[in-house]
């Protein structure tokens, strides 16, 4: 009968559910839920973009050492760092690779040499930086070019940024993970809250219920209008704990602005750019993924609450003959 | 049409001590029964098969054209619209008022407001209690709480109509005004049945009675 519901008059309450059901207790856990849910989701969102950034950027880079650079190649007419940049530009997944000039790495190298004269004497090797396409060549692909290089001058060094990276990443990874615990954890506690306070209700309301039930109420009607109560107070909650959540998050937002934003150098700098853009400090706010995702929040709460007072009174009512 | 064929009935799962044994009986489409016992009978127990509030533990029930043993559930409701009961201790909602009361068991069939407004009014008017339409039923004698339950039995036109002591809070002249209510609803086709300790009345109006005593029947006279 629930489908003809609209003839009821506006706010007639015949199972008395105003009462049973009141209007404090339970929007104020669900508001506490979909705090911690908020919190949880901007942690996943950022830990999200944070991976994206890592793999995007610093793991996207390499550094080649080519001892004795001058000195001629083992194959062809060059120098030994000429072999290796020629090397290193035809092969599939580098994006970019530079030999750093003799000013740059006097620039490298002066903190802990000085700027004498000095530092000529010393064998150096030559150093290339290198930016990998996106996405980046597996390892087994990398070893091989590291094999082609050493052949062509031998004791080529790759030195990979890739593995401190994987380590982040998976500290990062595991980060989201817990976040998405988290927030399954979340839901599961709200529909026990909400299944609790419809059991309280029931309990609170089961003369009135097993009265309306015996004038030939179905159980669709009178489970509908549990739910009907149970969705607008935990969208309530929802609502409440999203606004309660969203000042702590721009704080959270701004924390983050400068540790994304800095780092603007080298093949990394455009996805550091675009991270701060995500991460946002307090001006550019929070992530857009956010902006979509809070809204979310009274919508999830209020599928909850429907949903679990649907099956917990339907659930009830197989009691009753 | 209500028909008992060797109904037992003992409440809970499993197999409690029976308060109905073997009761088989009959009432016609349109019939009217008095049905008498003293307390502890199983004079209400009998009423709750017939309000479908309980199924038959053994037998065989047919409530309206509906076997009560064999139906499935979801077909239960739909056949309590049907069926109007006057409890003992009337089971008003006491949040509603009177009018709202009278209004359920229209409003759980799906009918208009304007409708309700006007059928729930005449009741009411009818019952004397137009007055107090908006009171709750707190706030009602035992005898208009008794005529609020009374209105709201009958104000779908029942099929089936049951009473458990509808006159125990009447006096002697709404008590004989009740009657004469049941008494045309009756003529008009509604199958009713009226528990009563109450031989006067009984002695006013005579119709078969069926007799209860230990849970089971003794006489169907």
């Amino acid at each position: 009968m629930a489908r003809r519901s609209p003839l009821r008059p506006p706010g007639f309450d015949e199972l008395g559910l105003k009462r049973a059901l009141a209007d404090r207790m339970l929007p104020s856990l669900v508001a506490a839920m979909a705090f911690l849910a908020a919190l949880a989701l901007a942690g996943w969102v950022g830990a999200a973009a944070l991976a994206r950034h890592w793999e995007q950027g610093a793991g996207a880079a390499l550094t080649v050492q080519v001892p004795q650079p001058a000195d001629p190649a083992a194959a062809g007419g060059g120098s030994r760092q000429d072999a290796v940049l020629a090397l290193l530009r035809a092969a599939p997944g580098v994006a970019q690779a530079r030999a750093l000039s003799g000013a740059e790495l006097d620039a490298l190298l002066r903190p802990w040499l000085g700027a004498g004269p000095g530092r000529r004497a010393l064998a150096l090797p030559g150093v290339i930086a290198v930016r990998l396409a996106a996405p980046p060549p597996d390892p087994p692909a990398l070893a091989a070019l590291h094999a082609r290089l050493a052949q062509a001058a031998p004791g080529t060094l790759m030195e990979q940024q890739g593995v401190w990276i994987d380590r982040l990443l998976a500290l990062v990874r595991s980060l989201q993970a817990s976040a998405g615990a988290a927030l399954l954890v979340v839901v599961a506690v709200a529909a026990a809250v909400i299944a609790v306070a419809t059991r309280a209700g029931l309990a609170a309301r089961r003369e009135a219920i097993e009265i309306v039930h015996g004038l030939g109420a179905t159980d669709g009607y009178i489970a509908g209008r549990f739910a009907a109560r149970a969705t607008l107070l935990a969208a309530a909650g929802g609502v409440a704990g999203g606004l309660a959540a969203l000042p702590v998050l721009l704080a959270l937002a701004h924390l983050a602005a400068p540790f994304a934003a800095g780092g603007d150098a080298g093949p990394a700098g455009s996805a550091a750019r675009s991270l701060g853009g995500t991460m946002g400090g307090i001006a550019s706010g929070l992530p857009p993924a956010l902006w979509l995702l809070l809204p979310g929040l009274p919508l999830a709460a209020a599928a909850i609450g429907f949903l679990t007072a649907q099956v917990t009174v339907r659930r009830w009512l197989r009691q009753l003959p | 049409m209500v028909r008992f064929e060797a109904v037992g009935m003992h409440y809970g799962p499993g197999s409690g001590p029976d308060v109905l044994h073997d009761i088989s009986f009959q009432v016609p489409e349109g019939g009217f029964r008095w049905l008498l016992g003293p307390s502890g009978a199983g004079k209400t127990s009998l009423l709750r098969l017939l309000t479908l509030a309980a199924r038959p533990s053994r037998g065989r029930l047919e409530v309206l054209g509906t076997d009560i043993g064999a139906a499935p559930r979801r077909a239960l409701p739909e056949l309590r619209r049907r069926i109007g009961m006057v409890f003992q201790d009337f089971r008003l909602l006491d949040h509603l008022s009177a009018f709202d009361n009278v209004a359920l068991p229209l409003r759980l069939a799906g009918r208009g407001e304007g409708q309700i407004r006007a059928d729930v009014g005449e009741m009411l008017r009818w019952v004397g209690l137009a007055a107090r339409a908006d009171a709750q039923p707190a706030e009602l004698s035992g005898g208009e709480q008794q005529r609020v339950a009374i209105a709201r039995a009958v104000i779908a036109r029942p099929s089936l109509l049951l009473a458990d002591e509808p006159t125990g809070n009447l006096d002697d002249v709404q008590a004989e005004r009740l009657l004469r209510l049941f008494r045309e609803l009756n003529r008009l086709g509604t199958t009713v049945l009226v528990a009563t300790h109450n031989e006067v009345l009984v002695a006013r109006h005579p119709a078969q009675c069926l007799r209860l005593s230990g849970g089971h029947l003794v006489a169907a006279e």
